[in-house]
């Protein structure tokens, strides 16, 4: 049951439904049972191995945070006891003791979930790895493992959470029915967003009394979500598998189109699926974290990923980049480096080898594949460029005056559209040297070739879908321009007259009714980011 | 403060970090420039600033970074 089945939108109307009808107390008890059973509908004949791995995860994170809350709890009380008879070397030293044991009890919890998020999703790629090296008759069965549903988002907003505990930024949560459902919350539970324990749990467990302006907002966002994925990007998924397939035919000219649709694509996919996660929350008056800024609108690559994903990048920057950085190791190292390699480099190494070891993390993230590793090795050497090559481009803006240019800004943000829509093509194309070879024909070769305009229509889309994926683009860019400028949604000023989000609403589902893509060649129940 | 100043300087010359008071908030540091900020302060001024302490909130002026390293100096 995915976001796009009519069941899935059965089973949410009633979960909104109940969760409004039931007596307040009962309202995240609603959304607990909601969430299992969610967990239970996506995949019945697998629920025990899915909800055995869930559960693991919820209950070691749950048992470790109180774990935690129990030593600082104790030590507090005894440093208060104490107080005026500890010396300060004293008090420090059993400090150094209660956080010795805090990091102990953290680092149990993060092998285990880390143990099992690396045995179930990455077993199979490296015995196929290993299996490459050895002779047939030597090669290592690869077992048959299923990938729990969503474990990467669970297990990273897990693990997120107990790190949050130990560091002393989130108490623990104490029960452990609400924690399991902060685990588990069915419309992030697939694709994110990976939200921070204390950013979600105010409004996942408070109360809320029906609010019509707060619910039509939640359904306005679901329907532009299921706008996006039915209308945009099931349409060019089609187009998108026969350039990625064909690759002989779809070479040279074709790969700039393929660029382009794949980031028309993924981008209303993506961002799509997140819209209806965030609408069915907000429905019900729970807020989750924005996980896009129109991210199509940076200017440079560092800003899109502050951009896109933004859940996923703030995990990384926060619980890997900085405590890599900041490690006495690294801040050795740093000061060696500045020493001998002088400020400006020197300063950059230690940066730069947590910023690649944060992109290899990232490509293993999104996926086994060496794809996804050269993906994120890919934005890292972009990065580390572009960082670089900076005092260069200052001198270019100041001695051009650039930076004050309107046009300057479209030529940067349609300069970093295209870079990562390259970057991309290593997840259209799932080989890493037929997408270089790929991305190199698209150079040499940049027509479509003298059967360019039969091979265009080959791709499987008429007329007329180009005209619906044309206008709906439009739609959204515009809708995004409107934000990018006014600083807001454009819901905000719907939601003002009642008359006005109801017909906003009624043209919404009919759009999506009449022009979304299902039926034969269609397959709108899968998300890209679901394999995640 | 004035050597605080200093290091923020290197990285921003063309930032008044006397009055500004929204860093991170405006994105004017980035984490990179977190990062370079720690390993500066480590060196002269011999404090280590945890990755728990890196919060904006932390970051988001010169003052409040100062009253950190005060506070980690004196622990």
């Amino acid at each position: 049951m995915l976001f796009t089945s009519y069941k899935f939108v059965l089973f949410t109307a009633l979960v909104i439904l109940a969760y409004y009808i039931v007596p307040k107390k009962l309202q995240w008890p609603v959304l607990l049972v909601s969430s299992l059973g969610f967990y239970w509908y996506a995949d019945p004949e697998h629920l025990p191995r899915y909800l055995g791995f869930l559960l693991i995860t919820a209950v070691s994170a749950w048992v470790c945070g109180l774990l935690i809350g129990r030593a600082d709890d104790i030590s507090k009380a005894y440093l208060l006891e104490h107080k005026e008879s500890l010396s300060k070397d004293e008090k420090k030293a059993y400090k150094d003791r209660v956080k010795k044991k805090k990091v102990l009890i953290m680092v149990l919890c993060l092998l285990l979930n880390l143990g099992i998020l690396s045995v179930t999703k990455y077993t199979s790629f490296v015995i196929t790895n290993i299996n490459s090296f050895l002779k047939a008759s030597k090669a290592i069965r690869i077992p048959d493992l299923i990938i729990p549903m969503g474990i990467s988002f669970y297990t990273f907003r897990t693990l997120g959470y107990i790190i949050d505990v130990k560091r002393g930024t989130c108490k623990p949560e104490k029960n452990l029915f609400k924690f399991i459902l902060f685990v588990s919350f069915f419309p992030q539970i697939v694709q994110g967003p990976i939200s921070r324990y204390n950013n979600v749990a105010p409004t996942l467990f408070e109360n809320h009394s029906f609010d019509d302006k707060v619910f039509f907002s939640g359904i306005l966002r679901i329907l532009f979500g299921y706008f996006k994925k039915l209308v945009v990007a099931e349409r060019l998924v089609i187009a998108v598998k026969a350039l990625s397939e064909d690759t002989e035919l779809y070479s040279g000219g074709f790969v700039f189109i393929a660029m382009i649709f794949y980031a028309a694509e993924l981008y209303c996919d993506f961002t799509g699926g997140i819209d209806i996660t965030i609408g069915i929350a907000e429905a019900m008056g729970i807020k989750l974290e924005e996980n896009f800024n129109l991210p199509f609108f940076s200017k440079n690559i560092k800003e899109y990923w502050n951009r896109w994903h933004i859940t996923m990048g703030s995990w990384f920057t926060d619980y890997i980049f900085y405590p890599l950085s900041v490690s006495p190791r690294m801040l050795k190292l740093s000061k060696v480096s500045r020493e001998k390699l002088g400020k400006g480099i020197g300063k950059r190494v230690t940066v730069y080898i947590s910023c690649f070891l944060v992109w290899l993390a990232t490509g293993v993230w999104h996926g086994a594949a060496w794809n996804f590793i050269v993906w994120g090795l890919m934005n890292f050497v972009v990065i580390m460029a572009s960082g670089e090559l900076e005092p260069l481009y200052e001198k270019f803006h100041k001695k051009f005056g650039l930076k004050k240019k309107k046009g300057y800004a479209v030529f940067e943000i349609i300069r970093t559209f295209l870079l990562m829509s390259m970057i991309r093509m290593f997840d259209v194309y799932r080989d890493v040297p037929l997408t270089f070879c790929m991305i190199g024909s698209m150079f040499v070769h940049p027509g479509l070739g003298s059967n360019g305009r039969e091979a265009f229509a080959a791709l499987g889309l008429t007329a007329a879908d180009y005209g619906v994926i044309g206008a709906a683009v439009a739609l959204i860019f515009a809708l995004s321009t409107y934000k990018a400028i006014k600083g807001e949604d454009i819901r905000g000023r719907i939601l003002t007259k009642f008359p006005l989000t109801l017909a906003v609403t009624s043209v919404l589902i009919i759009t999506v009714l009449v022009f979304g893509a299902y039926g034969v060649g269609y397959d709108a129940n899968q998300f890209i980011y679901n394999q995640f | 403060m004035e050597e605080l100043i200093e290091i923020l300087q290197e990285l921003h010359s063309d930032v008044d970090f006397t009055t500004c008071e929204t860093l991170i908030d405006d994105k004017i540091l980035d984490s990179f420039d977190i990062v370079s900020i720690v390993a500066e302060v480590n060196d002269r001024f011999d404090v280590q600033i945890p990755a728990e302490e890196l919060l904006p909130e932390n970051f988001n002026s010169a003052r409040a970074l100062w009253a950190l390293i005060e506070r980690l100096g004196d622990e």
